[in-house]
């Protein structure tokens, strides 16, 4: 071991040996010692990537690029995939905020998971996760990735349909991994692509390289990994999975689908940077795409009851935010607000969990209300985590929200103000989330008045488990503003730190300092603006029909579009191919065939008469032939 | 030896003919096989004029064996034909069809 | 036959003779297999065929064969047929003038008619004979018929020898297995009858078992 960078094999392999651990004894270990190791394992693993951030630092700013080869994978040709590490300012980024979110959400889903049957399962696919995960943003070659890429696809299925006896989960998580599917399949093209143009698959070959791939063939390849993107963070038009994918456990929708997995479409965007550089077509592309997003999903947040659809519009929508500031080339700023959101998101995921522990699995903010005397901890910190989202400084999500829309601005006023429109929509409907949670009528009264056979139990506040995580989250909500401060390049900390890996790649901000305070003011004033809106429309009332439209209730009717134009014809064509391919041709020509066969057995029949005489005549009948054969062959 | 062998072989072929024609014709299963036995007579003659004919014992010794043959293929035959009328008496070989398709 | 009887035999004449008389018989007796009526005369025409056959083994110093023939075929196979035919009481008379199968009749003699042109027509033009010996001896020479007959299957042909012993113990068990009733009637009659059909069998081994040997 040359150097402390090398602790950067523990990470990931720590979650993988407590995911091994867990497939041999996990029924043994049981509840909650599994859940414990699992904890422990991912924890070891945010250890490991603390050591690795350090060794890090002890070197030199443009020297803080490693590739460690454990071993090689697939010789095949001149193919030659290693399964290495790259260890950069980048990836470790990713793997310590993949290591810490995870360890947090570990712990807490030790008391929220307290009692299922299948406990050890549970921790074991999230150990897994944790693994994929980190193979994802460590790996150092588009291979690597993509077999992360897979796994956390697969173990993002797996949790959805974590409860597979119940009617929806299932069908869920079937949705999640088909949508998910249509994404990859543009990831491996891409990779096809790079691969065949310039015959290597490393990062840092690739990057080297990139200067020989024709403008078109960089577009291709960028549009195609985008598509990746596109489908496994949730954008549009592939984003229809991720509100489904709430019927997994809470936390697994915390940590996979809101703090790590649904952003590792804007890791492979920030990690193949330098390609996109190259291609103006494909940042405006994702610039457009982001931003339509995060608005449309705001939108669509505005009128949800259940309190992890909102959230889950709500994921999709900062999602939006991220890859629109990679449109702007901002890719410090997507990581910077892909860290915040992390801690925000998943401490309000955490927070709603905590409420629907509390309330016996119900999930309907309208039949909440009055929680924050019941669940005072959980009331503050969800509250810390809504001021967050909403953009309120000097909470951590104005700091990131603000750095993209002051690239958007730069980048064009237009992609700026819908992205204001967005904050202002997000503060209303996290308002609303809020105040129809924790404040007003403690309306689950009623709702258990009215189920005779309801928990009846009071709400109660969660175990301490579950509350670390959260005080933690909220912590890290405040304050994870000042990885990046703006205003003076020496207090942008992130943006330093990764300025070896997108160095070259970031677009400079020429903006004014005055018209960037201004910005900044202004994303504040949106902010409170949108939250007085949300706390103002929802006092005292529980049902607003004109501000929840059925269109938005109903997601602007995608789903049933989606149902329409793909599920109907693809149906449709199945039956076909069922009906009229598989019965009548191919069927056909097995039936044919036994028809011929009957046929000629029918007329063959005749033969046989049952006469020995007959019999008779045809071995004379050969007889004669042979003897006419010898004849004609003598002569 | 003025008979050459052709005659003799002429005789053989004529009864082999009059034994296979005989054969395809009669319903008798008894007849039948009398005539299977004039057919393997002809085959005997033919063997013994070659015998003659190439000076060589082997021919004789083939009829031998023939005659063997003939012995075991009645026994069982007539072994078969009185199990078959044990069960239906006055059958013909037309009667014995149902192993027809 | 004795081997003093042969020049008499050579005379041209009487060989000639011997072999139209002979084979008139042969003739006539087949015929009379194929049309007869009643099977008892059928089996009394393939007597006349088979003495016909033997005299023509004579004719051709095959006279062992011609010995075995009479007793085994003309003996003991016709002996046995007559026996099976009265046994199972078959001896009515058969309709030779209708045929059932169509078209089985007329087939039958163009088949027989065709097999036979074709049969002469390789006789007569084609010479088929290698002329290779096939070292099981000469037949002419010194010594006695039987003596080279035996000579003959007891040293070049001694394994097929041995494999008829066997045929012909299959032949016995399977004759014994076919006469034999599945279960034993309570009826007497049947009972008496499957014993004539064992003791047929029987009969019939008895007899070939010597003339083989």
């Amino acid at each position: 071991m040359h150097s402390l960078v090398d602790a950067a094999v523990f990470v990931p392999a720590l979650p993988l040996g407590g995911f091994l651990v867990l497939l041999l004894a996990g029924r043994r270990l049981g509840d909650p010692w599994a859940g414990w190791l699992a904890t422990g394992a991912t924890t070891g693993g945010f250890a490991a990537a603390v050591v690795t951030y350090a060794a890090l630092l002890s070197h030199g700013g443009d020297h803080r690029s490693f590739t460690q080869t454990l071993f090689t994978w697939l010789p095949v040709g001149g193919l030659r995939v290693n399964a290495s590490l790259l260890i950069d300012p980048l990836s470790v980024t990713m793997a310590l905020f993949v290591t810490g979110v995870g360890a947090l959400i570990h712990l807490y889903s030790i008391g929220y998971m307290r009692g299922d049957p299948d406990f050890p399962k549970y921790f074991l696919y999230l150990n897994l996760f944790a693994f994929s995960m980190l193979a994802l943003v460590l790996g150092d070659s588009l291979l690597v990735t993509f077999l992360g890429w897979e796994g956390v696809g697969t173990c993002s299925y797996l949790l959805i349909s974590f409860w597979f006896e119940r009617e929806r989960p299932p069908a869920a998580g079937k949705k999640a991994f088909v949508t998910n599917r249509v994404g990859d399949f543009g990831f491996l093209l891409a990779m096809f692509l790079v691969f065949g143009s310039l015959g290597t698959l490393r990062y840092t070959e690739v990057f080297a390289h990139a200067g020989q791939l024709s403008r078109g063939t960089v577009t291709a390849i960028t549009l195609l990994l985008f598509l990746g993107a596109v489908g496994k963070s949730a954008q549009i038009p592939l984003y229809i999975w991720l509100p489904d994918a709430m019927e997994g456990p809470t936390p697994v929708s915390a940590l996979i689908h809101a703090a790590t997995m649904v952003t590792a479409g804007v890791y492979l965007m920030a990690r193949v940077s330098p390609l996109l550089s190259r291609a103006p077509d494909t940042t405006t592309t994702i610039a457009v795409i982001g931003v339509a997003t995060a608005l449309i999903a705001a939108t669509i947040a505005c009128a949800q009851d259940d309190i992890k659809k909102v959230l889950a519009y709500s994921t999709i929508s900062q999602l939006g935010y991220m890859f629109l500031a990679v449109g702007a080339g901002a890719y410090a700023a997507a990581v910077f607000h892909m860290v915040t959101h992390a801690f925000f998101k998943a401490l309000l995921f955490l927070g709603a969990g905590s409420v629907i522990h509390g309330l016996h699995d119900e999930q309907d903010m309208k039949r909440m209300g009055g929680l924050r005397r019941w669940m005072p901890v959980t009331a503050a910190t969800f509250i810390v985590g809504w001021l967050a989202i909403a953009g309120v400084p000097p909470f951590a999500g104005f700091w990131s929200k603000d750095a993209i829309l002051l690239n958007a601005y730069d980048k064009s006023p237009v992609l700026w103000a819908l992205g204001l429109v967005t904050a202002l929509l997000t503060a209303y409907y996290m308002s609303r989330q809020v105040h129809l949670v924790f404040f007003g009528r403690e309306r689950w009264r009623e709702a258990d008045r009215h189920d005779a056979g309801g928990a009846g139990a009071e709400p109660h506040e969660a175990p301490w488990t579950m509350l670390v995580a959260l005080v933690t989250l909220a912590l890290l909500s405040v304050a994870g503003g000042a990885l990046n401060l703006p205003f003076t390049p020496k207090l942008k900390v992130l943006e330093h730190w990764l300025h070896p890996v997108f160095g070259p790649t970031l677009r400079e901000v020429s903006v004014g300092s005055g018209l960037e305070v201004g910005l900044a003011l202004g994303s504040a004033a949106v902010a409170l603006l949108g939250v007085a809106l949300g706390l103002a429309a929802w006092r005292g009332r529980v049902e607003r029909p004109a501000l929840e439209p059925e269109v938005l209730r109903r997601a602007w009717y995608v789903d049933e579009a989606v149902s329409a134009l793909v599920a109907g014809p693809g149906t449709e064509a199945a039956e076909v191919l069922a009906d009229k391919v598989d019965a009548g041709t191919i069927d056909g020509a097995v039936n044919g065939l036994a028809a011929l066969v009957r046929g000629a057995g029918t007329r063959l029949r005749r033969v046989q008469t049952g006469y020995v005489r007959n019999y008779a005549l045809g071995v004379a009948c050969g007889a004669v032939l042979l003897l006419a054969y010898a004849v004609v062959r003598a002569g | 030896m003025t008979v050459s062998a052709g005659w003799y072989l002429t005789l053989s072929a004529v009864l082999f003919t009059i034994g296979a024609v005989g054969l395809l014709v009669r319903r008798n299963v008894l007849v039948m096989f009398m005539c299977v036995e004039l057919m393997l007579n002809a085959a005997n003659l033919a063997f013994v004029t070659f015998a003659r004919q190439l000076d060589d014992i082997g021919g004789q010794s083939a009829v031998f064996f023939v005659l063997v043959v003939a012995a075991a293929e009645v026994v069982v035959g007539l072994g078969i034909i009185v199990a078959i009328f044990r069960r239906r008496a006055g059958a013909t070989a037309d009667d014995l069809n149902l192993l027809k398709g | 036959m004795p081997a003093a009887l042969a020049p008499v035999l050579a005379a041209t004449a009487v060989d000639t003779g011997v072999f139209v008389v002979a084979a008139a018989v042969i003739l006539s007796g087949a015929v009379g297999v194929v049309t007869g009526r009643n099977p008892v005369h059928c089996a009394l025409s393939l007597v006349l065929t088979l003495f016909g056959v033997a005299v023509l083994f004579v004719a051709q110093d095959a006279q062992f064969l011609a010995a075995v023939q009479v007793i085994v075929y003309a003996g003991a196979i016709v002996v046995l047929f007559l026996f099976v035919i009265m046994l199972i009481g078959v001896d009515r008379e058969e309709d030779v003038r209708a045929e059932p199968l169509r078209g089985q009749r007329p087939a039958a003699i163009a088949v027989g008619v065709l097999g036979l042109a074709e049969l002469l027509g390789l006789a007569r033009f084609h010479h088929w004979v290698t002329g290779t010996p096939s070292g099981a001896g000469a037949a002419s020479g010194p010594g006695s018929n039987v003596e080279k007959l035996a000579r003959s299957v007891f040293t070049r042909y001694l394994l097929p020898f041995e494999i008829t012993s066997a045929l012909l113990v299959i032949a016995v068990v399977g004759a014994v297995v076919l006469a034999r009733r599945p279960q034993p009637g309570p009826g007497g009659g049947d009972g008496a009858e499957a014993n004539e059909a064992n003791g047929a069998g029987e009969a019939a081994e008895a007899e070939a078992e010597p003339a083989s040997r």
